[in-house]
């Protein structure tokens, strides 16, 4: 298991989420560092984008405590110091990338001049005046992380941000990724892409609503005695 | 709230609206094109016209403001920007003040071009200030605003918002006394109509092509209008959630 951090960024005990009378959630417990790339990794239907939805405050637990920077999920004060990127795309498509970023601008009290660093960070410099609707795939992805960047919000939850991104452009937001966990940025960031957990800086692995494994890409590979992050997965479900 | 943040909703939806042409121009033109239309088919019976299409400005914004307003609360819903927007430091009513904001503008452009056809062109005699037809006819469509907003919770597709269209707005269409006076009608519709918010819209409208001031009875009318789109209002934002 990965070390306890003195200053939790995030700490969830015996988190259940039931929607619809069914568990997606199945008694999770968690406790994150500040200043960490959480990788949260599983196959679709684990209930990773329920996990992140309950991060964000969006879905009410229904037993257990989760806290994010020593406030209680869903607070009030958190939705300052919370960056969020969704898993669909989350912007206006009849609005431009400048339009888009301008208004999230507004809503989180950001400063204007930030919007060109933005652009930057994610490389949509040259698209900021075209409509969102007229991107790729991987460009709007990119101005959904764009969004998710503004505040420079100390904690951030992004639900699979580099699908569609092309390889190179990918490796740069990996950079990026851990440039801001340099600078004390905690993120947790969801992904089925398995060759990007060796970015992480620890991993967790759900499976069925449970905590297959949490600890970093090294140990995780030594104790399955696996090669890739891959390989250890589909030992440990095996196992399970 | 934040007037910087309701200012900030309602600018964004109305630029939504200003790449779309083809949906802005349809909300300006439409109804000055079936005012002219309906003129037509009173060919011979001017009088008959000049009585019942003032009667329409109460009636036009709030059709056209409940569908644009239920179909984009939908899309707000279902594209994940309502859920990101959640996330943020933003309170609902900023989210719900901009929409009724940016809708209550566009309604005005709407209505003043109507004013423009109905009085200026077809020689509508209007006994009332063109200010009272014009708060008319806003109350109208922040009404047909905050009933978009209200019902959109309860669509999970567009078909299904579209359709709200007929079950919410015509039943009131066919009760608010334009096509028979409510006295007419039997005592169950009546008593329907009288609880059901265009009635008092229309009878605004009504109000000024008769009076030559703000009587009475349009300043109740009004309230009525105003209130109803206010309590609605609180309702549709109730339907917003910040945890499901």
């Amino acid at each position: 298991m990965a070390k306890n951090h003195p200053e939790a960024a995030m700490s969830i005990k015996n988190l259940v989420v039931a929607k619809a009378g069914k568990d997606i959630l199945r008694g999770i417990s968690l406790h994150v560092g500040s200043g960490r790339v959480i990788g949260l990794l599983g196959p679709s239907g684990a209930g990773k984008t329920t996990l992140i939805r309950t991060i964000v405050g969006r879905q009410k637990p229904t037993s257990g405590t989760i806290a994010v920077m020593g406030r209680p999920a869903g607070s009030a004060t958190l939705r300052k110091h919370i960056g969020y990127m969704t898993q669909g795309i989350a912007a206006y498509p009849d609005l431009t990338v400048a339009e888009n970023l301008r208004y999230f601008a507004t809503m989180t009290d950001t400063p204007r001049q930030r919007i060109e660093e933005v652009l930057a960070e994610v490389h949509m410099q040259a698209k900021a005046q075209q409509l969102v609707s007229t991107l790729s795939g991987g460009e709007q992805s990119r101005l959904s992380l764009g969004i998710a960047l503004l505040a420079k919000a100390p904690f951030l939850v992004l639900d699979e941000p580099t699908v569609g991104v092309d390889p190179l452009l990918r490796q740069q937001l990996w950079e990026l990724f851990s440039k801001l966990a340099r600078s004390g940025t905690t993120l947790v960031i969801s992904s089925h892409v398995m060759d990007e957990a060796e970015r992480c800086d620890e991993l967790v692995l759900i499976r069925d609503g449970q905590i297959l494994a949490h600890e970093t890409p090294q140990e995780l590979k030594q104790r399955t005695g696996s090669r890739t992050v891959e390989e250890s997965f589909l030992k440990l479900v095996k196992q399970s | 709230m934040s007037i910087t943040k309701t200012i900030g909703t309602a600018h964004r939806v109305l630029n939504q609206l200003r790449h779309d042409h083809r949906t802005l121009a349809l909300i300006i033109l439409i109804p000055c094109i079936l005012l002219i239309i309906f003129r037509f088919v009173f060919q011979n019976q001017q009088p008959m016209f000049q009585a019942i299409a003032p009667q329409f400005l109460g009636i036009f914004p709030l059709i056209i403001m409940f569908i644009v307003t239920s179909v984009a609360m939908l899309r707000e819903r279902r594209s994940g920007t309502l859920d990101r927007l959640m996330t943020m430091p933003m309170s609902k009513t900023d989210f719900v003040f901009g929409y009724m904001l940016a809708f209550s503008f566009l309604a005005l452009i709407q209505v003043v071009l109507a004013c423009v056809v109905l009085l200026g062109f077809l020689d509508v005699p209007v006994a009332g200030s063109t200010v009272q037809v014009i708060v008319a006819a806003l109350g109208a469509a922040l009404l047909g605003t905050a009933l978009g907003l209200f019902v959109s919770a309860f669509a999970s597709s567009e078909f299904q918002a579209v359709q709200f269209m007929p079950a919410f707005v015509l039943p009131q269409l066919l009760l608010c006394g334009l096509f028979a006076p409510r006295t007419a009608m039997a005592q169950p519709l009546q008593w329907l109509a009288n609880v059901l918010p265009m009635t008092y819209s229309v009878d605004a409208m009504k109000q000024t092509t008769q009076q030559v001031d703000w009587t009475g009875d349009f300043i109740r009318d009004i309230a009525i209008v105003g209130g109803f789109a206010i309590g609605v209002l609180a309702l549709g934002a109730l339907t917003i959630r910040r945890q499901e």
